[in-house]
């Protein structure tokens, strides 16, 4: 992968699976606070009930469109890379975004714990492609 | 302001997140790679690769994953979730030494302590953010009447 239109698509590939997961996590994320404990929604109206109160949430089927086109983009890159650099790369970076859209997009307290944790995680992940 | 929801029934939905994401990802990489490469001008390829049977079965444990993952952020944050869950890649690592018999280089391994630490760090801490108006454990009340009126 020498050739630098390969390293190109490799990231457009990478980039293209990263913005999806992270607009998909943030959006499913807020469909849920929105919602409140899934436990207690459970006790009080069953299974069925917990499930209805998910999918009839907007934001959550936004959510799900943009983990499905995540999914798709992760399909196509495993048929053309291998699962050791598009896995680890695509994960990694995904902490890192997931992390910065979380503090500005759902206001959570990301401190200095929570962003070592997902710095720690992301070159962890980055380092099992070696 | 930031809190802690968790209970050893929360860890173990943790623990499910980390299993099936791990193997729901094993598993499509092989079903992929048992179909070749799929061309951009032909993008129904991706659709008939969901009824192989090694992507097939990926999906079911992906959709696992999705499940408790959807409930582990109803009462947990997603900056929490997403590394208290990384774990998987840890067990695939240990797997691949000590069942599969691969070699595992050192970089993998330092690799597998970074993640180790990152999750520690994490898992010490609070796992919820408090807005003030939408505390951990009650529900959104409206969307509580919806679910109540969906129920069979």
């Amino acid at each position: 992968m020498s050739h630098p239109d390969e390293v190109l698509a490799t990231a457009a590939m990478i980039g293209n699976i990263v913005v999806w997961a992270t607009a998909g996590d943030i959006l499913t994320a807020s469909a849920m606070r929105q919602l409140g404990d899934l436990d207690v929604i459970r006790e009080r109206s069953g299974i069925w009930g917990a499930a209805a109160a998910v999918v009839t949430n907007g934001r959550f089927g936004l959510g799900v469109i943009c983990l499905a086109l995540s999914f798709f983009s992760l399909l196509f890159a495993f048929s053309h890379r291998d699962l050791s650099l598009i896995g680890p790369a695509a994960t990694s970076l995904t902490f890192v975004t997931n992390a910065l859209a979380a503090k500005f997009f759902l206001h959570e307290n990301v401190d200095r714990r929570r962003w070592t944790a997902a710095i720690f995680v992301c070159v962890g992940v980055a380092l099992l492609a070696f | 302001m930031t809190r802690s929801t968790m209970t050893f029934r929360r860890y173990i939905v943790l623990g499910v997140i980390t299993i099936t994401a791990s193997c729901g990802d094993t598993f499509l990489s092989r079903g992929m790679k048992s179909l070749g490469p799929v061309s951009l001008a032909d993008p129904a390829a991706l659709i008939h690769a969901i009824f192989s049977p090694w992507v097939a079965a990926g999906i079911v444990l992906l959709i696992g994953f999705f499940a408790s993952y959807l409930t582990a952020l109803s009462w947990a944050d997603l900056t929490y979730v997403l590394p208290a869950s990384s774990l998987g890649y840890v067990i695939m690592t240990l797997l691949a030494k000590f069942w599969l018999h691969e070699h595992v280089s050192p970089m993998r391994w330092l690799g597998v302590v970074f993640i180790t630490a990152g999750v520690g760090f994490v898992t010490q801490g609070p796992s919820y953010t408090d807005h003030g108006a939408a505390p951990a454990c009650t529900v959104d009340e409206k969307h509580l009447e919806q679910a109540e009126e969906a129920r069979p």
